[in-house]
Formats: C-alpha cells, structure tokens, sequence
C-alpha cells in the first residue's frame, strides 16, 4: 500500500544516489516540486530517464545531479534548446553527462516492456537511422514466424518512477487524465514510486470506468503538493505556462543567472511554494 | 493581395500540401502552424494527431509544445504514448507526417542531433524525438523548413530521420513501403523528389524569388525540373487565416508569467 507521507521523506527514503529515475510526464503534469526536492537534497550520480527531457531536467543536469541520461528529445519545446544539458554534452559542465538517446517510439515501446515485465521491446523502427550506429543498446531482433527483421531495446526498468497525477484518494489510490504519457508504463515497470498530487480527496469517482488509475499496492509513496507541476500543467486545475518556458530559455543560457535561479527558486524554497499556482478550473 | 512574408508564403504553401481526408502526424513549429491553416481553410475534416497522444485536435491557438492542453481540450479522444506510436502510428493508420528540421540534405534526409561528431559535438540539438518512425511509418512526408545554406547542406553529420537515404530506391531496398518524404515547402520555393533519383528539385517558385536566389541559398547545386511553375500567391483567406492565428497564439503564451 502507498504511504501518504511528506515529500522530503518521500525522496530521501526512495531516491538514492546513483539511483536510476525516471520522473516522467510528457509535456503535461512533469514533477517539478518532487524534481525540486531532489536537487535541494542534494541526490547526486543519478542516472536520468525521460522520453521529453524539459527544464526539469535541464534543472537537474545543471545543478549536477546527473551522471547520465538516456532520453529521446531533449528540448525546450517550441523554445529551443536546453542550454544546461547542452553545457553538459558540449563542454562538460558542471560534469559530463553520459547520454544514451533513442527514438520516442523505442522509449514508449521499452516503458511498456518494463511494465509488462518482459527483457526488450520490439519495434518497427530506426530503420537507415543514424541512431543505431551510436547507441549500443540497439540491437536487432528477427521475428520467428516471418524473418523479419525488427528493432530491440532493453527494457525500461527505473530504480525509482516519480510522476505527478491528479488527485488521489486517503488510501493512495491516483487518478490521471488527459495526456497521459508513459506515467503508468513508468510507474508499474519501477523498483519504488513516488507520486505528488494536487489535492487528495474522500473519494476518488474516477469519472469514467476507463480512467487511468494506480492502485494504492502499485505506488510506493502518494504526496500531496498542491501546483506541483509548475510551470507544466494539470488538466482541469491550472495550464501550461508557456510564458515561463519562454522566460527559461535566458535564465538558462547563463550559468551565473541559472545558479542564482536555482539557489532563490530551489535552495531557498520548498514544496509549499508550489501552491501559488494551484487552482482548480470550474 | 496585399503584401505577404517569405514566411507566410512557406506556411500557407505548406498548408496547401494537406487534404480533407488526410490523417497528420504533426510536428511542432511551422509544420503545425501549416496543419492548422489547412484546417481552418480549404480541409476542415483533417484529422491532426500530435504525438502527446491527441487524435483529431482542433486547437484556436498554436500549442508551444506537442502536449499543451489546449490539444486534449479540443481533441476527439487522447490515448497515451505507447498506444500512440504502437497501434496508430505502427499500425499503418496515419496517411501524412508533417515534419520540420535543423538540416536536410538532397535527399530529404533530416538531422535534428548534432552539428559535428556525435560524441564530441559542436552544437548538440534536441534529437529525434518521433522522427524516424514517422518518417518511415507515414504513407508519406511532407516537409517545411526555410531554405538556407546552413539548413540546406552537401552533407549531414548524422541522419536523424531518413528520408531517400541514398536516393533511387534505398527505401525499398531497407523493406519500406511507403512513400517518404514527397514535398519539401520552402520560404523561396517547393521541392519534390525527381521519380527516379529522388533528388530534391525545384518544381515551383514562390512570387518575386529569382532562381538565382534558390541556387545561392541551398549548400549542393539544386536542380530545377523541366516544368517550374509559380507558386500561387495567397489568398485573403488563407493570409487572414495564418494572421489571426498567429495573433491569437502570441497572445495566449504571454499570459500565465509567474516564476516557479
């Protein structure tokens, strides 16, 4: 059963250093307060795992939190480039940053093998790709019934999965909606999870039979952190601050102005600070 | 006509590229810019798929990203990533992928990794996010990026996404079936693929550009096919259209600027 906890406990008890982690979200409800948490604790060796590494990671890498990445678009969307993992890949600061990159078909694929408990996924992909002659964890696979030939890659199977979703219930049961990204593959192929909410409830009504919902025994640790996902979104509560995505790209380029930043908005700062932009749409 | 923008002229060229029956894979940037266009002008049925997972979206303002919410908000349905690229992209089911890129090469190959060595690079780019299984799980690939010697080059450090590989029949030779990239829209002019060596070639040029201008912005010696046409300008719809759009959407991502 989940253990509804605080989200300092949460991370120091599930996220060890050199651990494996995905917080995952694509576009919609990324963990920045739980990512937050993660530099202000000082977690240092991880090994990073995100289909859409954004600014959290571009945080993270920056903060040197990170001794690698696996990833397949590392990009500040329709802003440009993550300066901070550009530092890390071009000039190897604040440390280098091993990065073992793929297609987002491939990563969705080996999310879901990882959920499924099974060693590789298959798919149809990377074909005259440039990828696979850099990346040694793309292998081929040839399909037993009809030769063909298919691509391969291991498993995703994190150490420890941290999401942000909805709401949840007193139990630890977590509802998702809308652009649901790879949260629940990620969560049931983890070691340990960890799952901040924006609000927890009496009931959970999940409003469809359908509802993409964790079960309380699937999740390791439910917090509570109203706004969490700041500046992504929540759907239903609060959108996407595009303004803020646009304003990272100069805090970033600098890493004077990116470590001011991280010390004012991070260090100084703590879960609670995410509740100012929590609100729940009509 | 009143006045328009080399990039206008590129967005509403691009959108012209888009049919009613069309189901589009749809890239972010100038492609999406040009699905919507098409969709708010002459192809009001288009299905537009963003990889975040929402299928038939009618977005009133441009996303930023691939997942904003205004794509669920106003999308028939919403299925999550691996359901995305396994049953509907694998699956066979999407006609057109509309992509952009940072380079591109005669072709129609695209990198959007690196500039220089992959390991020691000297610009490191987003990667490639959907783009080799677009490219190769679409019925075919439409294309718009500006033309310019830096994004126009003789030769790619590193193929992201491939397009004719080496040209003639190298996609079928590797046991793909579909078409590949088949349209390449440009600021200045469109290019397609000649049927036999797939070399890009200019087969339409847009109003008041020289060929003289294509030659000295592209980075290999670009061919023009035996029958160039002139690009139609835009049309007051079409031109309204993009405007509107695009002032909505400055509007929309100013607003919400809290720091975190």
């Amino acid at each position: 059963m989940a253990r509804l906890i605080s989200l300092a406990e949460a991370i120091s008890e599930n996220v060890h250093d050199g651990d494996t982690v995905a917080m995952e979200g694509f576009t919609h409800l990324i963990p920045y307060a739980a990512g937050h948490e993660v530099i202000r604790q000082g977690k240092k060796d991880l090994f990073l795992i995100r289909m859409t590494p954004d600014i959290l990671y571009d945080q993270l890498i920056g903060a040197g939190a990170a001794r690698g990445m696996k990833f397949s678009w590392g990009g500040n969307p329709g802003v440009g480039s993550l300066h901070r993992f550009r530092d890390a890949v071009e000039n190897q600061w604040p440390r280098p940053l091993e990065i073992e990159e793929h297609s987002h078909a491939a990563m969705a694929n080996a999310y879901e093998a990882g959920a499924a408990n099974l060693p590789f996924a298959m798919l149809r992909g990377y074909i005259g790709a440039d990828l696979t002659k850099v990346n040694p964890n793309i292998k081929q696979v040839m399909c037993p019934f009809t030769g063909e030939v298919l691509a391969a890659v291991p498993a995703i199977r994190p150490d420890v999965t941290i999401i942000h979703a909805l709401r949840a219930d007193r139990k630890g049961n977590v509802l998702l909606e809308g652009i649901v990204g790879v949260q629940k593959e990620a969560v049931l192929g983890a070691r340990r999870s960890i799952v901040t909410v924006e609000e927890i409830v009496d009931e959970l009504n999940p409003p469809s039979p359908n509802s993409v919902v964790l079960p309380s025994w699937a999740v390791t640790a439910v917090v509570e952190v109203p706004g969490g996902a700041f500046p992504s979104y929540a759907q239903g509560y609060y959108p996407r601050s595009n303004a803020f995505y646009i304003a990272w790209d100069e805090i970033a380029r600098d890493r004077d102005t990116f470590q001011a930043w991280i010390e004012e908005n991070i260090m100084k700062a703590g879960p609670e600070d995410f509740a100012k932009h929590a609100k729940k749409a009509a | 006509m009143s006045d328009f923008t080399p990039t206008e002229m590129m967005t509403i060229a691009a959108s012209r590229a888009l049919t009613n029956d069309d189901v589009c894979f749809v890239g972010i940037g100038a492609p999406s810019a040009a699905c919507n266009v098409a969709r708010l002008t002459h192809a009001p049925d288009i299905t537009l798929i963003y990889e975040s997972g929402t299928v038939g979206t009618k977005p009133d303002v441009l996303p930023l990203s691939i997942g904003d919410g205004e794509l669920c908000d106003t999308a028939l349905f919403t299925v999550s990533v691996p359901e995305m690229f396994r049953y509907w992209l694998q699956g066979g089911r999407i006609t057109t992928g509309f992509l952009g890129g940072a380079q591109i090469d005669r072709f129609a190959n695209l990198n959007t990794t690196v500039v220089g060595p992959y390991e020691h690079p000297k610009v490191r780019l987003p990667g490639g996010g959907g783009a080799p299984e677009i490219a190769s799980n679409c019925g075919q690939i439409f294309i718009t990026m500006a033309l310019s010697k830096r994004g126009f080059v003789d030769k790619l450090n590193f193929i992201t996404s491939m397009g004719h590989g080496e040209g003639g029949n190298h996609r079928e030779r590797l046991g793909m079936k579909t078409k590949g990239p088949t349209r390449v829209i440009t600021d200045l002019c469109i290019l397609e693929p000649n049927p036999v060596t797939k070399e890009l070639t200019v087969v339409s040029i847009h109003k008041g550009v020289t060929r003289q201008q294509i030659v000295e912005n592209c980075g290999w010696p670009i061919k023009f096919a035996e029958t160039v046409i002139d690009t139609p300008v835009p049309t007051e719809t079409e031109l309204q259209t993009l405007r509107d759009i695009n002032a909505r959407t400055k509007k929309a991502h100013q607003g919400n600027k809290e720091a975190a």
